[in-house]
């Protein structure tokens, strides 16, 4: 590991006005996040973890506190600056795939860098590679409709990494999938976090998934409760390997 | 993200749901080819107003035997006051190209057992040129006719189709008009109604002589009918005409005229306006159907935006800005009314010609009413597309991306 600071987050906090009331989302949360590091968020639900999520994200702003995200203030940054900011430098894995069914898995995984303004030639190359890296490259011309839930979510992880960013932000990556393929997804998202070093940040409530991860911070009430470093932990290829081999493999 | 992205993404919208967009062209379709059709109706009207007065001729000056002097005032032709001399005196006036008597009386028309009641117009063979008049068999008389008082005719084919059965040619053939025999030498092609309804097929020329000393027993002339050489030079000839009449008349410069000459141009002035209020009338009344295809429009892509949420929010996710998602809102609605805007030129071009093919209308389809409603349509894609891409592109990425359909 590098050792640069990769997510700074001092005090931050985040309320949400419901009409009269105020809900306290996240309460006063400080993290430091290297680069390279893979951490599980765990809690509750309403433990604030996915609107910490979002923050880190820079889906939203938090109402009080300062987010360094690579040294850079990111917390009064206006609504197009941070759509830049997630184009440029950061990847999203949803629980749900959110993939566009209408269109091709090219086109899909090219979605990124057509908001770049990616030239033509470049956008292919690079489509083609991240398809490669997540063992979809026959997949091309296929539509998300045609395909399983482990292949959807790959192709969500190839979109999330075609623009190079360096951090990934995975919102229970393995919600919607089985347990074989959840391994098989989590393998992806750990060569994800060895091979090309992308900082990983996912939530999840199955704690088995979390021993995937470097290191486990628990959120309740909005406060982290613990964050510790993952002591169990495990190898998902390794995991993959020790299972019985299906009959028909999911690749 | 360029325009052709835009484009593209747009157009993949629009084919992921071809029943809904069809049906929402449709909307434009209709609008569109309804104001093309409409005002090439209106248009066709109003050219075919201007082509009869023309026909008729816009360099026609008409000279009518004037009021009766005196403390009680007869009406126009009451008194006779305009003779073939004065015919004549005026053709060889500057840039007057012709000058042709006129004088008609009613006529029982018999051929056989058939009898027919008509004008008898008394003209010479100028009139056939004037008036752009075509025969379809036989010819016109000739000056010679007139000068011999001779008992010819040539008839309208309304009257020909009443005297004669259709296996019979008119011409050759002996009739009687007041019990009067004439030979006929010509039959005139149809020239249809004329603007204010009358059949300008029942009529029957005959030489002007033949009128005044056959039939009425005068020797004046109800009308002079005076072609210019140009639409320019009408004034003119006009000033030129009163002059010559008021000399030939003798008439004092305090008397007051014995004739009234009139031109066409106000009567087309008057004409023109009565159909280019129809026109705008037509023309406002299919605008009305644009603009509900407008409203079709916005609500189709309102109902687009909803469905979509979720890929709204994606695409903000990964690095979409509000004007992005805008754009390509704003972009499909645009496609789609451009496309239904040329289906609907095409429609109504199309519907243009079958409605002058089978409702006999004539119609005028102008590049002017094609690109107007070509800018309209685009016009009104920008216009109701602009709201739904507008709270597409204000919705808040996190919202969208949960958001459950």
């Amino acid at each position: 590991m590098s050792g640069k600071t990769a997510i700074l987050m001092e005090d931050i906090k985040k309320i949400y006005h419901m009409g009269e009331t105020q809900i306290f989302a996240l309460r006063g949360i400080s993290l430091n996040i290297q680069e390279g590091e893979m951490v599980a968020i765990m809690g509750s639900s309403g433990s604030g973890k996915s609107t910490l999520l979002n923050l880190i994200g820079c889906l939203d702003r938090p109402t009080e506190g300062t987010y360094y995200l690579d040294g850079e203030n990111v917390s009064d940054l206006d609504k197009d600056q941070l759509a830049a900011i997630r184009n440029k430098r950061l990847g999203f894995v949803f629980q749900g795939f959110n993939l566009l069914g209408r269109v091709s898995v090219t086109a899909n995984v090219q979605l990124p860098l057509v908001y770049a303004g990616t030239g033509k030639k470049e956008m292919e190359d690079r489509v083609k590679e991240a398809l490669e890296w997540v063992g979809l490259s026959k997949y091309i011309n296929h539509y998300p409709s045609q395909m399983s839930g482990g292949q959807q979510q790959r192709v969500a992880i190839a979109r999330a990494l075609v623009n190079n960013p360096a951090l990934i932000l995975a919102d229970e990556p393995t919600g919607a999938l089985d347990s074989r393929t959840s391994i098989e997804i989590i393998s992806v998202i750990q060569r994800l976090n060895i091979e090309k070093g992308i900082t990983v940040v996912m939530v999840t409530h199955e704690r088995e998934i979390a021993h995937y991860c470097r290191r486990l911070i628990n959120l309740k009430d909005g406060r982290v409760i613990s964050d510790a470093p993952v002591l169990e932990h495990r190898d998902a290829a390794g995991d993959l390997a020790a299972l019985p081999v299906e009959v028909e493999a999911v690749s | 993200m360029n325009f052709t992205n835009n484009y593209e993404v747009a157009l993949n919208g629009i084919k992921a749901n071809k029943m809904r967009s069809s049906l929402t062209m449709l909307g434009i379709i209709i609008g569109v080819a309804a104001v093309i059709i409409m005002i090439s109706v209106g248009q066709g009207a109003s050219k075919r107003i201007s082509d009869q007065i023309s026909s008729m001729g816009s360099n026609l000056l008409m000279i009518y035997s004037g009021s009766s002097g005196g403390p009680v005032r007869g009406a126009s032709g009451s008194v006779n006051s305009l003779t073939l001399d004065d015919a004549e005196a005026i053709g060889k006036l500057n840039l007057v190209a012709n000058s042709v008597p006129e004088l008609s009386t009613s006529g029982n028309i018999q051929y056989g057992n058939q009898t027919w009641t008509s004008t008898v117009d008394g003209t010479t063979p100028k009139m056939q040129g004037i008036k752009q008049w075509t025969l379809s068999s036989g010819s016109y008389f000739s000056e010679e006719d007139v000068t011999n008082v001779s008992m010819v005719a040539v008839i309208g084919s309304t009257v020909a189709e009443n005297l004669f059965s259709s296996g019979t040619d008119p011409v050759g053939q002996k009739i009687t008009i007041n019990k009067l025999a004439f030979t006929v030498v010509g039959v005139l092609n149809s020239k249809g109604a004329a603007m204010m309804g009358q059949d300008q097929d029942d009529m029957i020329y005959v030489p002007i002589t033949t009128v005044q000393l056959r039939m009425v027993g005068s020797k004046y002339v109800r009308t002079i009918n005076v072609q210019a050489e140009s639409e320019n030079s009408m004034s003119y000839v006009q000033s030129n005409v009163e002059e010559l009449l008021r000399e030939r008349h003798r008439i004092s410069d305090t008397e007051t005229d014995d004739f009234n000459v009139r031109n066409l141009t106000s009567v087309l002035e008057t004409m023109e306006e009565t159909s280019s209020t129809m026109t705008m009338l037509l023309a406002s009344v299919a605008a009305v159907s644009l603009l509900v295809g407008g409203i079709g429009i916005m609500n189709i892509m309102l109902v687009s935006v909803t469905e979509r949420t979720r890929e709204i929010g994606l695409r903000m996710a990964v690095g979409a800005t509000g004007s992005n998602i805008r754009n390509q809102f704003l972009v499909e609605s645009l496609v789609l009314c451009l496309a239904g805007g040329v289906v609907g030129i095409l429609t109504g071009v199309g519907g243009a010609k079958l409605i002058s093919k089978f409702a006999g209308w004539t119609t005028y389809v102008t590049m002017y009413s094609i690109l107007l409603s070509a800018g309209f349509s685009a016009a009104i894609g920008v216009f109701f597309g602009y709201y739904p891409a507008k709270k597409a592109s204000s919705m808040d990425p996190i919202e969208a991306l949960r958001f459950e359909k």
